[in-house]
């Protein structure tokens, strides 16, 4: 299979009072892992339960309690890291990351910050046909997530619900190597979309279950150049954390935002500090999360109740060999198999369910045929209805029975969307549809002919202006085509008609 | 038949199954000693019913023949296990009032094989003391006195309740948990045998964690014997917990045949402290020459970094108790302060820690805390595990050299009175853990045996050493000494 091959996209340029400057980020992704239990007990994941529903004495850390690591977590963990093209380590270890607060029931999180269970990968980031930028993973660890507390319910009180407390997350850690916040949120749309063609994460950033910090440094041009060279960061900016971010565009605003802050203050003669910051979406503003003397010192340790996490290589190999195509490998099989362009392929890869749909309606078709169905009309057509395509009325082989009939000649390409239509909304066989509402094509060129026998007969002042100037020939095609209904078969009439004016 | 609550298991257990007696008369027994025991404070919870519904159930199945190895026999269990329904509060006020809904594995495994509960045991506070003075229900007293002086002696700590309650025939056996010694200093301070199984050898599931890559549960007995039938019981392989070891447990009490010859017995140079008691030094000779009489071969051998195994021992268990005691925040169970107006999440913390725990488990969170932070993780904590890793490889080598246990003292002094280390530098405290704590460190089986007494007529106990899963041969080295030694004294009862 060809590879496709990516020029790298130019960085964003936002031009200061003084200077030019670039931007480096850095994002750390939440994945919450798609499992039905916890990391560490076998309480439920299920969203949407009743408050405190989903609740272990482990999640609850009553006394004397002890995690046990729920092996499919750290299975999902590896599948994602072989996605990436990452090295899956072997060995690797839970440590305890220790603060305080109501809905960290244990008051440590679970995490692996010494000994990640995976480490350096690499996500190929599309921002356009022909153009992507090839970001850095520098690892990925398994660790637990929180609980919520919420205070808005009652003036004196504060509540907790530990529903969400130690279900699964993947922790997937970039290099700084995106350079513009559309880089930053194409490269989540990527990962988001990896992690859904390997099912490890479902990618709802709505319900949390996706999220990310990002970090944000500024640079003058040259400098990011410098850092690659050297790998010396000192060479880039104080960065900034923006933390839990779950939209897409609130990433980007939020990205621009944290830039021009730095560079005011870097332009202004001060320095940024580095910090934890969060992003107002109301008022398109970052702000200090906490001060210095409210940082956290985390005292992270191995976590003595978790013998360190060994697997083996057969294991990783099984899983491998489980992997799914991926998003990159599908989408350059759709461009070199069915000679689609990269543009369609990327669309008709982004989600691995139409890739799936599209693959079942281009087999044994004409590729781009199938493409431009699936893509122009029937995504159109379930966007109108605010459907997704596992909603969708038609199936692959309706679809695929349509565009036989257009390949066929059997319909003109007019009355497939018509075709189209009743099969959206009605249901049916495609060719018994066309057969019993005699919509089929008139390819009998003894019918064709008749008609426009007729129509040359009715109107000799035109057959005279036609002859003189081929060009008016259109209007015998188009009186051809009303009188049989528009079923005529269009190349049929050409013919004809200009078979008949020669004389 | 009186005094049953005198029996040790084994005997009970063959006067049971020789129907001679009743679990039920048994555990009234027991009963009845528990309630005129107020004075030495070793129960803090007692639960008859339990002990009586418990008795009557091992009854039924003693006369079906189905007759498990623990059956209808009553013992105590420390107040840091877990069990269900039953107060379980670590000895702190932080858990006041927490009945927990589950039941930890060990006393399962205990109730499982026919067990009977007397009730919970008095111990330090989260285990974290060597003498039991800093339990919230005060301490427990040692049954033992100094010849005619009524001064109060400690029964040592943590598992002080458990000891105090099996020297004084409250109960035939009792659980014990060790993390630095809690087992094998009270054990030795009041005249019976102590065991800590190798580290992942009992489930840790249900037993209030005080330092989680150290602690261990194990059995508190009047004899060797005893102790090879409740370890046999206690232990085994749970899921719940992943540092127990997926290992079948041997028949302990079957591999008691009191035969050593031809075993290798190690005298560590390095357990000779200097200004060690002319007593101790002297109680440590003789078991030697016990072991040789018996025909051990016994060989000098030198564990060269137990010098700074105290050190280490007292920055590695603060640092994991100081994270682990964090879940006492008073947000779901246990004390929580009553807050003033305006008191928000930092607050309650605060002042729900400030008063639920006491004097020295704030002492020790503070230093775990303290060596844990950025800065000083490196130069505390790290090296302490690197200490660690080196004193297991002071066993690993002597191990591998053909020694099969080690014989050392037990504590460095027999017990001592109430109160009498109130004023003392903590760190004189700890030295009572000096050659226990490599034990725990090293993640060894370690048993403290009662071999002698000292001029004031207090018990002192011997400790052996054995290799990682080999506790059958160790309680069977044991066993010898414990034939040898012929230690049956009792303390006279006087509460």
């Amino acid at each position: 299979m060809l590879d496709l091959t990516y020029e790298t996209p130019k960085p964003k340029v936002i031009a200061g009072a003084k200077h030019d400057w670039e931007l480096v980020i850095g994002l750390e992704v939440h994945a919450q892992v798609s499992s039905n239990a916890k990391l560490f007990s076998g309480a439920s994941t299920q969203f949407g339960n009743e408050p405190n529903a989903n609740v272990s004495f482990v999640d609850a850390a009553m006394p004397g309690m002890l995690p046990t690591i729920n092996e499919y977590c750290v299975e999902q963990a590896v599948r994602t890291g072989l996605a990436l093209n990452a090295e899956i380590n072997l060995w690797s270890a839970f440590d305890r990351k220790n603060y305080f607060y109501p809905d960290l029931p244990q008051g440590y999180q679970i995490s692996q910050l010494y000994h990640p269970i995976v480490g350096e990968g690499e996500i190929i980031v599309d921002m356009a046909p022909g153009i992507a930028r090839k970001v850095g993973v520098e690892r990925i660890h398994l660790e637990q997530d929180a609980g919520k507390s919420v205070h808005d319910m009652d003036p004196n009180m504060s509540f907790v619900d530990l529903n969400r407390t130690g279900v699964a997350l993947m922790e997937i850690v970039s290099r700084p190597d995106i350079r513009g916040p559309e880089e930053a949120a194409a490269y989540v749309t990527k990962l988001r979309q990896i992690l859904r063609y390997l099912g490890t994460c479902d990618g709802n950033m709505q319900n949390g279950n996706m999220r990310a910090d990002v970090n944000v440094s500024i640079c003058r041009p040259g400098q990011y150049e410098k850092y690659q060279e050297t790998g010396d960061f000192s060479h880039l900016g104080t960065r900034c954390e923006i933390k839990n971010m779950n939209s897409m565009r609130f990433i980007q605003m939020a990205i621009e935002y944290e830039a021009r802050r730095q560079i005011a203050i870097v332009e202004g003669g001060g320095k940024v500090d580095q910090e934890t910051r969060l992003y107002d979406a109301d008022k398109n503003e970052t702000r200090s999360m906490r001060s210095k003397e409210e940082a956290h010192d985390y005292r992270y340790f191995p976590d003595p109740d978790l013998l360190p996490l060994e697997i083996e290589q057969a294991w990783v190999d099984d899983i491998k060999s489980t992997l799914p195509e991926l998003p990159d490998e599908k989408k350059s099989r759709f461009v070199n198999d069915f000679g689609l362009s990269e543009y369609d392929a990327s669309v008709l890869t982004a989600e691995s369910e139409n890739a799936v749909f599209f693959e079942e309606v281009a087999n044994g078709r004409n590729g781009k045929l199938a493409a431009n169905w699936v893509i122009n009309e029937l995504f159109g057509r379930l966007k109108k209805d605010d459907k997704g395509i596992s909603d969708s009325p038609i199936s692959p082989a309706q679809l695929g029975g349509v565009i036989d009939l257009i390949s066929s000649d059997a319909i003109s390409g007019k009355i497939a969307k018509d075709l189209f239509e009743i099969v959206y909304t009605e249901g049916g066989d495609p060719a018994q549809i066309v057969e019993d509402r005699g919509m089929k094509q008139v390819t009998d060129t003894g019918a064709i002919e008749a008609a426009l026998d007729e129509i040359i007969a009715a109107n000799p002042a035109q057959v005279e202006k036609a002859q003189q100037n081929p060009k008016l020939a259109g209007w015998f095609v188009g009186q051809v085509m009303k009188a049989t209904g528009g079923k005529a078969n269009p190349k049929a009439v050409n013919q004809l008609v200009a078979q008949k004016l020669k004389g | 038949m009186t005094d049953l609550n005198k029996l040790t298991l084994a005997d009970a257990r063959d006067k049971l199954r020789a129907k001679e007696i009743t679990s039920v008369e048994l555990t009234e027994s027991c009963l009845a000693a528990v309630e005129k025991s107020g004075e030495l404070n070793a129960f803090v919870h007692n639960t008859p019913e339990i002990a009586l519904t418990q008795a009557k159930a091992a009854d039924a199945r003693l006369a079906e023949g189905d007759a498990p190895a623990m059956c209808g026999l009553p013992i105590g269990v420390k107040d840091l296990f877990c069990t269900k329904g039953v107060p379980s509060q670590a000895a702190s006020r932080i858990l006041e009032g927490f009945l927990p809904e589950y039941e930890s594995t060990v006393t399962q495994n205990l109730f499982d094989a026919g067990s009977v509960m007397l009730g919970k045991l008095n111990m330090d506070e989260f285990a974290m003391g060597s003498s039991n003075e800093t339990s919230v229900y005060g301490n427990a007293v040692n049954p033992w006195r100094r010849g005619n002086d009524d001064a109060k002696l400690t029964p040592g700590g943590s598992s002080g309740g458990s000891a105090a309650a099996v020297a004084a025939d409250i109960c035939l056996a009792a659980t014990g948990t060790d993390t630095g010694g809690s087992i094998r200093q009270p054990a030795a301070f009041t005249g019976i045998v102590g065991i800590k199984p190798t580290y992942g050898r009992c489930s840790r599931w249900g037993v209030v964690a005080f330092a989680s890559s150290l602690d261990q549960a194990g059995p508190m007995t009047k004899s060797v014997r005893d102790a090879a039938i409740m370890l046999e019981a206690m232990a085994g392989h749970d899921a719940k917990d992943s540092t127990s070891a997926e290992l079948a447990v041997p028949n302990f009490e079957a591999m008691l045949t009191g035969d050593i010859k031809g075993k290798k017995i190690g005298i560590p140079k390095e357990y000779r402290m200097d200004g060690m008691p002319a007593e101790i030094v002297k109680l440590w000779e003789d078991g030697t020459a016990m072991l040789k009489a018996a025909g051990a071969e016994i060989v000098d051998i030198s564990l060269p970094h137990t010098k700074y195994a105290l050190p280490a021992y007292y920055v590695i268990a603060p640092a994991e108790a100081s994270s682990n005691l964090a879940r006492y925040d008073g947000v779901r169970y246990g004390h929580r302060a009553t807050l003033a107006q305006g008191d928000g999440i930092t607050e309650m913390y605060e002042k729900t820690r400030a008063e639920g725990f006491g004097h020295e488990v704030k002492n020790r969170v503070m230093i775990g805390t303290y060596v844990l932070s950025a800065g000083f993780y490196d130069a505390y904590y790290n090296r302490a595990r690197r200490v660690r890793a080196l004193i297991k490889k002071d066993f690993d080598d002597v191990f591998a050299a053909g020694v099969d246990a080690i014989l050392t003292p037990a504590t460095p002094s027999a017990a001592f009175g109430l109160g009498e280390m109130n004023d003392a530098d903590p760190v004189k405290m700890y030295l009572n853990d000096v050659f226990t704590v490599t034990v725990n460190l090293a993640g060894l089986p370690g048993i403290s045996v009662p071999t002698g007494m000292d001029s004031q007529g207090l018990p002192l106990g011997l400790q052996l050493i054995g290799r990682p899963w080999e506790e059958g041969d160790l309680l069977n080295t044991a066993y010898a000494l414990e034939n040898a030694a012929g230690f049956v004294a009792k303390p006279s009862q006087w509460w």
